[in-house]
C-alpha cells in the first residue's frame, strides 16, 4: 500500500506529514524552512530527508499532496453593490476559498479604489453585485473601470446573470483573465458561493502558485490542490460531517493562530436556537471561515496590543508575572513584530505569548460569532440575530504554533467561551476543547480528498 | 418583470398580511422580494438596491407606523432610489384618525400610495400596474 505524503508549503515552515496507507497510521511528521526565493525544493527535500531520518523503516512514497500558503498565500479583493449584501457575500466566497482579503469595495468603484486595488498587492479580483435580475448597472460600471485599470489580475464576475453577456462582450477583446460563474448571491440575502470557490481554487492551482515559485514542486510533489487555509476547512468539515459509517463529532470550531493571522473556521448550521429570535442579514456559509488580520503572534503583535489598552491587557496577562508595565508591553511588541521567529526564552515573555494568544482568541471569536440584539415590541421582547448562533458547538479545537507548544493550551482556548461582559455574544458555552498537538489539521483536509474516511479516523485520533 | 420590495416595518411582527401580499403580488406576476417582519428602512433600501426594486411596499399594523416611515423618502434618495414608488398600508397612525389626515400627511411624507386598514390589495395591485405604466 504505501506511504502518503502531505505536503505544506507554509509561509515559514514546509510540513511534511506521513501517512501509512496499510496500518492507517500516522508515521511521523518533519519541517524544513519554505524556500520560496531560491528554490523551494531545497526545503522540501530537507524537510523529506529528515522525515526519512527518524522513520527509517517508512514504507515507500506512493502518493503525494501538497497545499500552500508560502509567498503570503492568496490575496484577493472583493466588490460588491450594498457593503452588508453583494460584498459581504463576495467576500465570504474568497474566505471560503482560502483566501485572505484585504479589500472590499461596495457600490461604484471610484479613482481612489482603483488607485488603492492598482497599489495593493492583489491576485484575484471577485466581482460582485445585484440579484439576479436585480441591478446590472453598477456591476457593468465597475467591469468597465476594472477593464480601464488594466490591472493584470484575472477577474472573476459573480454578479447578477442579466450583467454577465454584457460583460462578457466588453472582455472578449482585451487580454483581460476573466471568468463568468454563478452569482455569489441569486436572491436576495441568499448566499451561493460554491462556483466561485471552484473557480478561485482553479485559478490558485494554475496561476498563482507560478507567480509565487511554487510551481516547481510539483515536479516532486504533483499538482498543489488548494491553498493551506482551505484544507483546514475541508479537514473541519470532514470532522464534522463524519463519513459514511464513521461518525462525524457534530457542530464545532477551531482556531488556527498564526504569525501574522488567526482564522476562525466554524461547521455548523448557526440558526436560531429560540423562537422569538427572528435571523437578519446575508445567509451564512455552513462552513465559515474568517480571518483577522490585525491578530497574530508575531507579524500583528503591534496591531494586537493597540486594541487593548493596558488595562485590558492586564486581564490577559497572567498575574503572577509582573515583568511588564504600560509602556514596557507595547515595546514588547514591536520586538516581536521585528522578530519573528522569536522564541519566548523566560517566564514573562511566555506569559506574554499567552496573554497575546488569549486576545487573539477572544477578539477573533467576537468577531466570528453571531449576536443579538433585543427589539420592544407590543408583543413582548424579540430578539434579532445577525450571524451564527454557536451556543450549541460541541468541539473548539485549537491549532497553530502556540496553541500547539503550550503546555496548558486548553486554558488559552476558554477565552472562546460565553462571557458576562459579552452577553449579547453567541458564543459556545459549554464545548469540550481538543488541540492539535501533531499539527496535522491541513494535512488531513488534503488527504480527505482521496481517502476521507481515514482522514476522519487519523484526526479523532490525534485530536487530543 | 416588475421587481416589489414588500416587508413589514419596525417592530412590528404581523406576519399574516404580509404572506398574502406576497401571494397576491405573485399572482399578479410581480417578482416579489420579501423582507418580512421586523424590517428597518436600512433592510429596505438595501433590499431595493440590490434587487432594482420598482416599488417599496410597507406594511405596518402595531400604530407606529408614522414614527417607523418617517424620512424613508429621504433616505431612499440619499442612497440613489430616486424614482422608487412607496406604498404604505395598514394600521399606520396611532388611534383612529380621519383617514384623509392620514393620507395627506404620509403623501406629504413621500409615498405615492397610502391605504387604510382591511384594503383590498387587488386594488393595490391595479394601482402599482397603473404607476409603473405610467
Amino acid at each position: 500500500m504505501g506511504t502518503h505524503l502531505l505536503v505544506d508549503f507554509g509561509s515559514t515552515y514546509t510540513k511534511l506529514t506521513a501517512v501509512d496507507l496499510e496500518k492507517e497510521t500516522l508515521i511521523g511528521v518533519s519541517k524544513a524552512m519554505t524556500t520560496v526565493k531560491t528554490d523551494v525544493n531545497e526545503g522540501f527535500d530537507q524537510a523529506l530527508e529528515k522525515l526519512k531520518n527518524a522513520h527509517p523503516d517508512m514504507p515507500e512514497i506512493v502518493q503525494i499532496s501538497a497545499c500552500s500558503s508560502a509567498a503570503g498565500g492568496l490575496k484577493m479583493a472583493a466588490i460588491g453593490l450594498v457593503e452588508e449584501l453583494t460584498a459581504e457575500a463576495a467576500k465570504r466566497a474568497c474566505l471560503g476559498a482560502g483566501a485572505l482579503v484585504n479589500h472590499v469595495f461596495s457600490h461604484h468603484l471610484s479613482k481612489k479604489e482603483i488607485k488603492t486595488l492598482k497599489n495593493a498587492d492583489i491576485d484575484i479580483i471577485l466581482l460582485a453585485g445585484g440579484t439576479d435580475g436585480g441591478n446590472s448597472e453598477c456591476i457593468i460600471h465597475n467591469a468597465k473601470k476594472l477593464k480601464e485599470a488594466d490591472l493584470g489580475v484575472p477577474v472573476i464576475v459573480a454578479g447578477n446573470k442579466d450583467a454577465a453577456d454584457t460583460i462578457d462582450e466588453l472582455y472578449q477583446d482585451s487580454n483581460m483573465e476573466y471568468y463568468i460563474v454563478d452569482n455569489v448571491m441569486p436572491k436576495l440575502k441568499k448566499l451561493n458561493v460554491e462556483d466561485a470557490k471552484h473557480i478561485i481554487r482553479k485559478i490558485f492551482i494554475n496561476k498563482i502558485i507560478e507567480g509565487k515559485g511554487i510551481k516547481k514542486a510539483e515536479q516532486k510533489t504533483g499538482e498543489i490542490i488548494m491553498p493551506t487555509p482551505e484544507a483546514v476547512l475541508q479537514a473541519s468539515e470532514l470532522l464534522a460531517r463524519g463519513h459514511e459509517e464513521e461518525e462525524g463529532l457534530g457542530e464545532l470550531m477551531v482556531i488556527d493562530i498564526g504569525g501574522a493571522t488567526t482564522d476562525v473556521h466554524t461547521i455548523g448550521e448557526g440558526t436560531p436556537k429560540r423562537t422569538e429570535v427572528i435571523l437578519k442579514g446575508l445567509q451564512e456559509p455552513f462552513a465559515k471561515r474568517t480571518v483577522e488580520g490585525d491578530l497574530g503572534m508575531r507579524y500583528s503583535a503591534n496591531a494586537l496590543v493597540s486594541l487593548v489598552s493596558p488595562f485590558e491587557f492586564k486581564k490577559y496577562y497572567d498575574t503572577e508575572h509582573n515583568g511588564f508595565n504600560n509602556d514596557t508591553f507595547k515595546e514588547h511588541a514591536q520586538k516581536l513584530h521585528d522578530n519573528v521567529d522569536y522564541l519566548p526564552d523566560t517566564s514573562e515573555d511566555e506569559a506574554y505569548d499567552e496573554a497575546l494568544a488569549r486576545i487573539c482568541t477572544d477578539y477573533s471569536v467576537s468577531r466570528h460569532v453571531g449576536s443579538v440584539e433585543v427589539v420592544y415590541t407590543p408583543l413582548g421582547n424579540m430578539y434579532y440575530q445577525t450571524g451564527k448562533d454557536l451556543t450549541d458547538v460541541q468541539y473548539v479545537i485549537g491549532t497553530g504554533g502556540v496553541l500547539i507548544n503550550h503546555p496548558d493550551a486548553k486554558r488559552i482556548l476558554k477565552e472562546v467561551e460565553q462571557k458576562s461582559n459579552k452577553k449579547l455574544e453567541l458564543r459556545p458555552i459549554h464545548s469540550q476543547f481538543l488541540i492539535d498537538k501533531e499539527y496535522i489539521m491541513a494535512a488531513m483536509g488534503l488527504l480527505g480528498q482521496k481517502n476521507p474516511r481515514l482522514a476522519l479516523k487519523l484526526l479523532k485520533r490525534h485530536l487530543t | 418583470m416588475h421587481t416589489v420590495v414588500i416587508g413589514v416595518i419596525g417592530a412590528d411582527v404581523h406576519a399574516v398580511g404580509n404572506k398574502i401580499i406576497e401571494h397576491v403580488l405573485t399572482d399578479h406576476g410581480f417578482n416579489v422580494v420579501n423582507i418580512g417582519v421586523l424590517s428597518s428602512q436600512e433592510d429596505f433600501i438595501n433590499a431595493a438596491i440590490e434587487t432594482d426594486a420598482d416599488a417599496m411596499l410597507v406594511s405596518s399594523l402595531y400604530g407606529h407606523g408614522e414614527m417607523d416611515c418617517k424620512y424613508l423618502r429621504e433616505n431612499c434618495e440619499e442612497a440613489g432610489l430616486e424614482d422608487i414608488l412607496l406604498y404604505v398600508g395598514g394600521n399606520i397612525v396611532v388611534g383612529k384618525q380621519d383617514f384623509n389626515d392620514v393620507e395627506q400627511r404620509f403623501k406629504k411624507m413621500g409615498f405615492n400610495r397610502v391605504y387604510p386598514p382591511g384594503s383590498d390589495i387587488e386594488k393595490a395591485c391595479e394601482d402599482l400596474m397603473e404607476d409603473l405604466n405610467k
